[in-house]
């Protein structure tokens, strides 16, 4: 089968049906072996049990980010080809990557009070986090406030590519400002300074955490074909009531 | 397990997060069934699509 196949919303949910029940198995199998990982972690040297705030905070973050990357392939794919399941996936994935954005910040402020003695500082890492979840609520309202669809995905594509420029100021804020947050210790092009016994567990939860991100975005994605199928058809109820204008 | 003097951040970071998880998902489904009860009713009162119709 095509890429193109898939642009196909019958064919897509036909398959997203037939993937879900894997999906979802696959992701509860990760997140029991990556709990485990976590649970079984030593302490940090510096941070002690502390770090095991690392495994929810740095998924989440990349998350996140990647989530945006992604609403912004989906909107080129909405401006340039008008792709039918392009704003259908921009959609759909603003919400859970604003709930991921949150998950960052919560469990980063629960991880800086006791490593840096405060929830909070205005530096360039945490504010442009702040920043981008703000832009998921703005992008989020822009799809509720623009009632025709293929209007809104227009200009919440364009908001989104705008926003795409945040991407690169969060992940380089730790080298480019001074920041209390630390500088990238996994991606690195030396390699990650973490060691194995915290590293996989970090790892195996942010392939959690991946799967997680999957299944909640192919289930929305398949809302969203529904709630369109809806529309379309109260229209088509509205145009048959008696007294309406052919 | 000992979680040492910061058990309570430690705690509130994974609780926050199931609760976060278990959100969302738990929206998800609601929405998704939300949706085929609507799209039912629609169907049950003789509106549908040319293509949901047999050829």
């Amino acid at each position: 089968m095509a890429l193109i196949d898939l642009a196909n919303p019958t064919r897509f949910l036909r398959l997203a049906h037939r993937a879900l029940p894997w999906l979802i198995e696959l992701t509860g199998a990760l997140f029991v072996i990556g709990l485990y990982l976590a649970y079984r972690a030593p302490d940090d040297y510096q941070q002690g049990a502390t770090v095991k705030i690392m495994f929810l905070h740095v998924p989440s973050a990349w998350l996140g980010m990647l989530c945006w990357a992604l609403m912004s392939v989906a909107a080129l794919g909405t401006l340039v080809w008008r792709h039918p399941l392009a704003d259908v996936a921009a959609k759909a994935a603003a919400p859970i990557g604003a709930a991921f954005t949150f998950l960052c910040l919560v469990t980063g402020s629960l991880w800086g009070r006791p490593m840096w003695g405060t929830y909070w500082v205005w530096d360039a890492r945490l504010t442009s986090v702040l920043v981008l979840f703000l832009m998921y609520l703005g992008v989020i309202a822009l799809w509720r406030t623009v009632e025709d669809p293929s209007r809104a995905a227009r200009a919440a594509a364009i908001l989104t590519l705008v926003g795409a420029i945040n991407l690169p100021i969060i992940k380089f804020s730790v080298d480019w400002w001074n920041t209390l947050h630390q500088p990238a210790s996994v991606m690195r092009l030396d390699g990650p300074t973490i060691y194995p016994t915290i590293l996989i567990p970090l790892l195996v939860m942010a392939l959690a955490f991946t799967l997680l991100f999957v299944t909640l975005l192919v289930a929305a994605m398949g809302n969203e074909i529904l709630r369109r199928r809806v529309r379309t058809l109260m229209l088509m109820q509205a145009q048959s009531a008696p007294g309406s204008a052919e | 397990m000992n979680l040492g003097p910061h058990a309570g951040f430690i705690i509130a970071a994974y609780a926050v997060a199931a609760l976060v998880i278990v959100a969302l998902s738990v929206w998800v489904e609601l929405d998704n069934r939300t949706l085929r009860r609507r799209l039912a009713r629609l169907h049950a009162q003789g509106i549908t699509r040319r293509s949901d119709k047999p050829a």
